[in-house]
């Protein structure tokens, strides 16, 4: 929390920042705004007023509460001279527009570097992480590759990811279930990221606000794994609708449960007809070449894309 | 489904608005949602009130505005009403319905003074 004016507006942590990183916008009764800056020193100028539907007129003090009555631009309640009349004002604007606004210049950031950029979404515990390990562990010596990894609280993935010598940045989003794209955009500088590298963006564990949430990604790819129901796509279509793949993993678990992977795959596509499914085990590497080959995939049309069309051969 | 941070959205667009059209107050807030949009409209209105709190938004009445969905049915070949996002086509039952209008989630207009 903001501890100038107490406001909330997440209590997001990004590694080797300072904690009160987020510069806000205020807008005063007088309607002079200003911003916070980063060093909390407190505006000696205004005052936050708490209940600002409260005003004094002369020698008595009313609040006032209004209907829904609208006459032309005026307020139905207009009531005293030197009041400011009310007027409606025209936004049309999507409400998600300004996270699609960092998200775009992320999307800009990635391809004028030829950067592929993942977003990883799933339930908590379907592996994602040591997914991610394993992954670097097998392409680190061919591609160069960072890793942002998005939890509520603690380093964990952070460190799990670091110990295979691939840089990560952790991001805790606090009281936030999902990432958005102005915390990515703020946690880039931090990890130096080469020309035409693959960066994963391993999301907060949780099917249904990451769906919505653009972070500037070539795709998301959902990982539902067979200790989950197979009903998951169905339960939250949401997050399989936005996926271009699906990696099942803990596949060799199989043999052991009641999973119909038939089923599930059934499930994924009818709310997306068009996703891609790889089945993998992070633990034995079953599919792991199917899921490392579909990566140089996409990177080389990502890469051909960036250098107009041009064939581009790489280790 | 997080609709805390949606409601923060809409403070975002009230902020910008506010620099832009020099407004201090905002007294009702319009919303668009469409059926087949990711608000849960009561949702909303749950977290609307607390995201406005201290901001210039506060005690701001919400008016939503439902939109409703439509779709494009393959195997009818045809749009088709719909009422939730992933349903199937009223005319024959397939799931192969691709939602055409009604994801809508936008901030169309506020009462400013």
């Amino acid at each position: 929390m903001c501890t100038t004016c107490g406001c909330a507006t997440g209590e997001v942590k990004i590694e080797g920042q300072d904690e009160h990183h987020h510069a806000h916008w205020h807008v005063h009764e007088d309607g002079a705004a200003h911003s916070h800056a980063q060093d909390g020193v407190a505006s000696t100028k205004y005052r936050h007023v708490q209940d600002a539907h409260e005003h004094i007129h002369g020698d008595h003090a009313h609040p006032h509460t209004h209907d829904h009555l609208h006459f032309g631009l005026g307020a139905a309640h207009s009531h005293a001279s030197g009041m400011s009349q009310s007027r409606m004002v025209q936004i049309e604007r999507d409400i998600l527009s300004k996270n699609n606004d960092y998200a775009a210049q992320n999307r800009t950031f990635f391809a004028g570097r030829g950067i592929l950029a993942l977003n990883l979404v799933s339930s908590p515990g379907s592996g994602k992480t040591s997914l991610l390990v394993r992954s670097i562990t097998e392409l680190k010596q061919s591609i160069a590759l960072a890793v942002i990894e998005g939890d509520q609280q603690t380093t964990n993935d952070a460190e799990r990811i670091r110990a295979t010598g691939a840089p990560a940045i952790q991001i805790n989003t606090g009281k936030g279930c999902h990432l958005d794209a102005h915390m990515v955009r703020q946690a880039l500088p931090g990890l130096e990221l080469l020309n035409e590298s693959l960066l994963f963006i391993e999301n907060v564990g949780n099917l249904v606000c990451p769906a919505a949430f653009d972070l500037g990604e070539a795709c998301k790819v959902a990982i539902l794994s067979t200790t989950e129901g197979e009903d998951k796509p169905l339960k939250y279509p949401d997050m399989f609708q936005a996926a271009r793949l699906m990696l099942l993993n803990k596949c060799d678990l199989l043999p052991y449960l009641d999973f119909d992977v038939k089923l599930a795959l059934e499930n994924a596509r009818r709310v997306n007809p068009a996703i891609e499914v790889i089945c993998v085990s992070a633990k034995t590497g079953e599919g792991m070449a199917d899921w490392l080959a579909w990566i140089a995939r996409e990177r080389t049309a990502l890469l051909e894309k960036r250098q107009g069309n041009a064939l581009i051969h790489y280790g | 489904m997080h609709e805390m941070s949606l409601a923060e959205g809409v403070l975002q667009i009230i902020e910008d608005a506010a620099r832009s059209q020099k407004f201090s107050r905002v007294k009702t807030v319009i919303l668009e949602i469409g059926k087949l949009g990711s608000v849960e409209p009561e949702a909303m209105r749950f977290c609307f009130e607390a995201v406005m709190h201290g901001s210039i938004a506060q005690g701001a009445a919400l008016e939503i505005i439902e939109l409703p969905g439509s779709g494009w049915c393959m195997q009818c070949a045809m749009n088709v009403p719909m009422d939730e996002k992933y349903g199937a086509c009223p005319q024959c039952g397939s799931y192969q319905v691709q939602p055409v209008s009604g994801t809508q989630m936008r901030v169309k207009e506020l009462e400013v003074e």
